[in-house]
């Protein structure tokens, strides 16, 4: 589904990814660990192509991100949900949700509203399309963005630190939103710092470090026996 | 010297005609300013060089020179070069909004760059163009955080629009010039003008103040 190939990435100087390779199947749901700043957000924005990698291919579902009409056709087809939610504050929860679909693919305009009210229910949302986002809570708003990143049907669910910027009580809402979609077989690939949705949902987690995927294994290889230094201290410091 | 009321008084019908001129070049050259403003300030900040270097230079030469040396330029220098005689109400509607929209640039540059990045790539991640998401995202959202800058450039293209009277086209301060040389009423004529535009300016400033005010209340942000 996503094939990275000796990924590299600077921001002028300072390299932050040294030669990520990667391959994520259907349906696979994938973790990202690892201590700040290292790399993590840029390696998943390198897959939409928010970040233009310096070296190296991206291939998601079988398209090469190598011109603005593949990158464009990609990104319909990846929904990103990001740390700080970045709803569109002018707009209610329901004209959020219908603005992709009926600008990108041309939907109609009652048939977007009836998807993304669907999509509300889902996400125990249902009687808040006529809300603005700054009318809502952090992990109301947090799972509207999910809401909204599916309404495009997409293949690929990316999802970048998701709960970091919540209220403890709330971050158990968007977990299980995200637990949901991972049993429904969506192929996810998420960064985040709750080892216990790593352990319970991931099914393969990689620990990144320097820029570089450091160690990757099943949930229980990595939480339950981990052998590389680097993991240990970064576990006994989260965990 | 006294001041004399009646002078005052009976000037004020030409003078009200000559304040209805200056609002009407100052609302056309504001709203033609906002069109080229507008493009302006996004070519300020789009991925295409050339056009970032052309609007740099546009914004440079206009806001760098006096709009009193654009208007003998737009006035006397271009029929020069295009054997055209200007009309002084095309020249001043001209000079007036290639100025303001300088102003207006910068204004929508800064109120674009002020949102937050975020919702950029919340838009490009959905798969919006760059170019809808500047026009459903970015740009309705700037509007709002422009109104207050938009005001005080409308106020100060208003006052600075009276620097067109020296090619003489009649707005306010033209009027003003042209009955103190028929009665030599400077001191009531000059006072009269200068509570003219003062009424002008304040009534947009409130008027600017009270949007700010609703937009606030629309919820978002
Ligand atoms: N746009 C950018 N310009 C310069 N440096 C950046 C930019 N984005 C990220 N970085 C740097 O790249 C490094 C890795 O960032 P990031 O991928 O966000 O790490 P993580 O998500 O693992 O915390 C950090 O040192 C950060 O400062
Ligand atoms: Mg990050």
């Amino acid at each position: 589904m996503i094939t990275l190939k000796n990924l590299h990435k600077s921001f002028g100087d300072i390299t932050v990814l040294n030669g990520i390779d990667l391959e994520v199947a259907e349906k696979e749901v994938v973790v990202i660990i690892g201590p700040s700043g290292s790399g993590k957000s840029t390696l998943l924005r390198c897959i939409n192509h928010l970040e233009q990698p310096t070296e190296g291919t991206v291939e998601v579902d079988g398209i090469l991100l190598d011109s603005e009409a593949n990158i464009n056709a990609v990104r319909a087809e990846v929904g990103m949900v990001f740390q700080r939610f970045n709803l569109f504050p002018h707009m209610t929860v329901l004209d959020n949700i219908t603005l992709a679909p009926m600008k990108v693919r041309g939907v109609s305009k009652e048939e977007a509203e009836k998807t993304a009210n669907e999509l509300l229910k889902r996400v125990g949302l249902g009687d808040r399309g006529g809300a603005y986002p700054s009318q809502l809570s952090g992990g109301q708003q947090q799972r509207v963005a999910i809401a909204r990143a599916l309404a495009m049907h997409p293949k690929i669910m990316l999802f970048d630190e998701p709960t970091s910027a919540l209220d403890p009580e709330m971050v158990k809402e968007v977990l299980n939103v995200m637990k949901k979609l991972a049993e429904e077989g969506m192929t996810m690939v998420v960064v985040t710092h709750e080892m216990g949705f790593a352990r319970e949902v991931g099914d393969r987690v990689l620990f990144v470090d320097d820029g570089r995927i450091l160690v990757e294994g099943t949930p229980e290889e990595i939480f339950d026996n981990p052998k590389e230094e680097r993991l240990k201290s970064f576990l006994s410091e989260v965990l | 010297m006294s001041f004399n009321l009646d002078l005052a008084v009976s000037a004020m019908p030409l003078l009200l005609m000559g304040a209805l001129v200056t609002v009407k070049i100052t609302a056309l050259s504001v709203g033609l300013g906002v069109v080229i403003g507008l493009f302006v300030g996004i070519a300020r900040i789009c991925n295409v060089r050339i056009l970032r270097i052309l609007s740099a230079v546009y914004v440079d030469f206009l806001r760098g020179t006096p709009l009193l040396v654009q208007i003998f330029l737009i006035y006397f220098a271009v029929p020069v070069i295009t054997g055209i005689r200007m009309d002084p109400f095309v020249a001043a509607i001209t000079s007036c909004s290639i100025n303001s929209g300088a102003y207006v640039a910068e204004i929508f540059r800064a109120g674009i760059q002020s949102i937050d990045e975020g919702q950029m790539e919340a838009g490009r991640s959905l798969g919006l163009t760059w170019k809808q998401t500047m026009c459903y995202i970015i740009i309705p959202q700037a509007f709002k955080r422009v109104i207050p800058p938009l005001g005080n450039e409308f106020i100060a293209l208003l006052k600075d629009s009276s620097l067109v009277s020296v090619i003489g086209f009649e707005e306010l301060t033209r009027r003003g010039q042209l009955i103190i040389a028929r009665t030599y009423g400077s001191l009531e004529i000059w006072t009269c003008v200068a509570i003219i535009y003062l009424i002008m300016t304040l009534t947009i400033s409130r008027l600017v103040a009270y949007l700010e005010r609703r937009n606030a209340k629309g919820g978002a942000r």
